[in-house]
């Protein structure tokens, strides 16, 4: 994949950052109004698998590498679940153990937030790395697909 | 009623292009309407005609309770598409693999074990 | 706080942690792995004759929120996933070395683990399903772990129909959700007995039922349902053959078939829908023995033939569970419709330990010989001593020879189901018992005994760390039989009267 034309280049560039920045409210504030970690972190992945689209798939990686991903697909799940175990202080698996706060403000609903942030990153970086794997692999194989189905 | 006859319907529709057509990738659409047939099905449970978000606030009026939606068949339909993605992603990069390999999306040219 | 919970925390933090520390250390998968079966299994095994307990997730009381919830039955089960994963994965050690991204298969294996471990504790019937979709999808890749043409086509197919059972699965959860309005399986059973009770089940229930029998047969291959089983279970490499056979089918399928229908459907006397729902599941059953059997024994691959075989013995566990229902539903006396369960639920546990072994001595056996087919096969036991004499054991466990294990939990399912009444049914499982003497003696003949020939003239025996778990396996296949009354009725006995009594269940969740 090289990537698409001058157009599409430019209007991907400036449209991914608004992208993210709208992924990243949708996650902070998935406990105060619609939304959450995973409508989020797919928000935030749908900016990376934009780039990838528009400019090839170095320019992406180059953003975020493969190792990246990875590491950051794993670090989120185990997030998650740590925030499972400090419930058991409490005495139970997933206690809110957090002080509530103070309600429809940013730093309120205990773990809630944390959780929605840890399976952004979870979700967003294992989307990323399915379109990517299937992206890869396309090229691979589709080139002798397409002339096969061609007349 | 007719509503919950059309999930079944659709339901239908799915096994139908899952059972009739040859094509895997066909075959993996037949799936997925399959699942979103039933993720319907569980949104209609839940709905309420002039609902209202389910947020209790103090000193709320009980009789507003009553207007609330159910919010719990959503919680499941947000689930169960998380797997359906997962179970899509698994199916297509299978399909891939298996076309990398046999040339063909024909299911009666790949078919060689016999069940 | 109570260790239900790290049933499925533990394999599930391995299965992150895996990938993650995979990509600084090779190693990573055997030994966080290794580590975490090995705690689970030692967890499982010293929770023999607790007693039952909940587990509130967050702290909120059901029917409000998740409860976690380990009694008898969860706590067979549990033996059973967790021993023989920990001995599976053992064996895959040395016998996985030969493939390549084995990060990515210690994880799956322990997601796996997870979701299956996820199913067995989960009181809540969304949970169910989302475990059990967790610990299917991890099949379905390990199936196709391999990515060989045969491997995916046979992965494409489990994928596939799998699919359609959770489809039918999710429907089933959400009729039932609709209809009792809760979904903690306690407190739909609460409610289903009382707003439901009497000889007319609501039909939204009858449709859920269907859907639920549906779905689970599916999972566990019973045999209108058969047809995916004897190709992934053959494509697989060896120690998953051996998870999907002795495990899986039983903790997706008999297992959720048993919680599902005898907690929140319950057989109750003298309900006409009951009577039919036990006799479909002991028709299914009754097929799968006829059909797994007969086939069997024209098989000339060796796994195929313990594939068709595990069709038949699921059917031998069902039938027992199923005549237990039956017995429960038309009124007759408790003790009988217990000992049928318990004949049910000890060839469960008795299957899962002689399937396993058979499926990792075939795995070793293709390594050292190279080849499937029994055909190329003979005078194993001169290369393989070790290999040779496990597989004859369970060999002669699973046909039923009188002082091993198989013969006991066969007797009792049979000698229930003549004390029911169903003088026809229980014929038909005395002659297929012969059947499965027929194609054991079959292997036995072509493969263990006999002058050396073939593909096995090269063949050496396998390292230590493979031939262990056949050895230990081979262990319980003789122990279970000998050791009932000692051991065995502090793990059977509980999960029997866990299915027997309902009432205890919902008392135990709702408090």
């Amino acid at each position: 994949m090289k990537g698409m034309t001058l157009i599409v280049k430019t209007i991907s560039d400036f449209v991914v950052a608004f992208i993210v920045v709208f992924g990243a409210y949708i996650v902070l504030y998935g406990h105060l109004t619609p939304g959450g970690g995973f409508s989020g972190g797919v928000i935030i992945a749908c900016a990376f698998i934009l780039l990838m689209l528009a400019h090839g798939k170095d320019v992406a990686f180059s953003k975020l590498s493969e190792r990246a991903a990875h590491i950051l697909d794993s670090a989120g799940a185990i997030a998650f679940l740590v925030i499972g175990w400090i419930g058991v202080v409490g005495g139970f698996f997933f206690l809110n153990v957090f002080g509530r706060g103070e309600q429809f403000r940013l730093l309120s609903s205990g773990m809630i937030l944390p959780a929605n942030i840890a399976i952004a990153f979870k979700v967003g970086s294992s989307l990323f790395l399915v379109f990517s794997a299937l992206a890869i692999f396309r090229r691979r194989s589709f080139r002798s697909m397409i002339e096969d189905e061609l007349p | 009623m007719t509503v919950y006859f059309l999930c079944v319907v659709l339901l239908t529709m799915g096994l139908y292009c899952l059972v009739a057509k040859k094509n895997i990738v066909k075959k993996v659409i037949g799936l997925i309407i399959m699942e979103y047939a039933v993720n319907l099905y569980l949104i209609i449970i839940g709905y309420k005609r002039g609902g209202v978000a389910p947020v209790i606030e103090r000193g709320m009026n009980p009789a507003a309770l009553e207007r609330f939606v159910d919010p719990l068949p959503q919680a499941l339909v947000l689930t169960s598409i998380v797997i359906g993605l997962g179970v899509m992603a698994l199916m297509v990069a299978m399909c891939l693999r298996l076309y990398e390999k046999h040339g063909t999306f024909d299911m009666s040219q790949i078919s060689k074990l016999r069940g | 706080m109570n260790a239900v919970p790290l049933f499925v925390a533990i394999p599930l933090g391995a299965a992150f942690l895996i990938p993650l520390f995979g990509l600084w250390w090779k190693k990573s998968g055997e030994v966080l792995a290794t580590l975490s079966t090995l705690v689970l299994a030692v967890m499982a095994i010293s929770s023999i004759g607790a007693p039952a307990v909940t587990h509130h997730m967050g702290g909120w009381a059901p029917p409000v929120g998740i409860a976690l919830v380990s009694d008898g039955l969860a706590i067979l089960l549990l033996i059973a996933v967790n021993v023989i994963g920990f001995l599976c994965l053992v064996y895959s050690l040395k016998y996985m070395q030969v493939y390549s991204g084995l990060p990515k298969y210690y994880s799956l294996f322990m997601l796996m683990v997870a979701g299956m471990n996820g199913v067995v504790v989960s009181g809540d019937l969304f949970n169910l399903y989302v475990f059990l979709e967790i610990a299917s999808i991890a099949s379905y890749a390990l199936v196709a772990f391999g990515v060989e043409a045969d491997e995916l086509e046979a992965g494409f197919k489990y994928l596939v129909l799998g699919s359609v059972a959770s489809v039918m699965i999710l429907f089933a959860v959400g009729t039932v959700y609709a209809v009792t309005g809760t979904l903690n399986m306690a407190d739909a059973a609460r409610e289903i007995s009382t707003r439901f009770g009497g000889p007319e089940m609501n039909p939204a229930l009858l449709l859920a039922a269907a859907l639920f029998l549906m779905g689970f047969s599916l999972k566990a291959a019973l045999v209108p349902f058969h047809a995916w089983l004897p190709d992934a279970h053959p494509s697989a490499p060896a120690p998953i053959s051996a998870m999907l056979s002795g495990v899986v089918i039983k903790s997706l399928g008999v297992y959720a078939i048993c919680r599902v229908f005898f907690h929140v459907f319950g057989f109750m006397p003298g309900v006409t829908s009951s009577v039919i729902l036990a006799n479909i599941m002991i028709w299914f059953s009754v097929l799968s023995i006829v059909f797994g059997g007969l086939l069997a024994v024209g098989q000339w691959d060796l796994k195929r033939l313990l594939a068709y075989s595990s069709v038949g013995q699921i059917g031998y566990v069902m039938l027992g569970i199923g005549v237990g229902a039956r017995v429960l539903a038309t009124g007759g006396p408790r003790s009988l419709a217990g000992l049928a369960i318990l004949g049910g639920l000890f060839h469960l546990l008795n299957h899962a330990a002689f399937k396993s072994l058979l499926f990792l001595a075939s795995g070793a056996i293709q390594q050292a010989t190279g080849t499937r087919d029994m055909k190329q096969m003979g005078g194993l036991k001169e290369r393989m001593p070790i290999t040779a004499m496990t597989t004859n054991i369970a060999a002669l466990s699973i046909a039923g020879v009188p002082p091993f294990a198989g013969f006991w939990s066969k007797l009792i399912i049979i000698f229930a189901a003549v004390k029911a009444g169903l003088l026809v049914v229980s014929f038909i499982a005395i002659a297929m018992a012969f059947v499965t003497l027929v194609y054991y003696v079959k292997l036995q003949r072509e493969v263990l005994f006999g002058t050396v020939r073939g593909a096995v003239e090269n063949a050496r025996e396998v390292p230590a760390l493979m031939y262990v778990p056949l050895i230990i396996l081979a262990i319980f296949c003789v122990g279970f039989g000998l050791l009932y009354p000692v051991l065995g009725y502090r793990i059977l006995e509980p999960a029997r009267d866990a299915l027997l009594n309902g009432a205890e269940y919902i008392k135990l969740v709702l408090g």
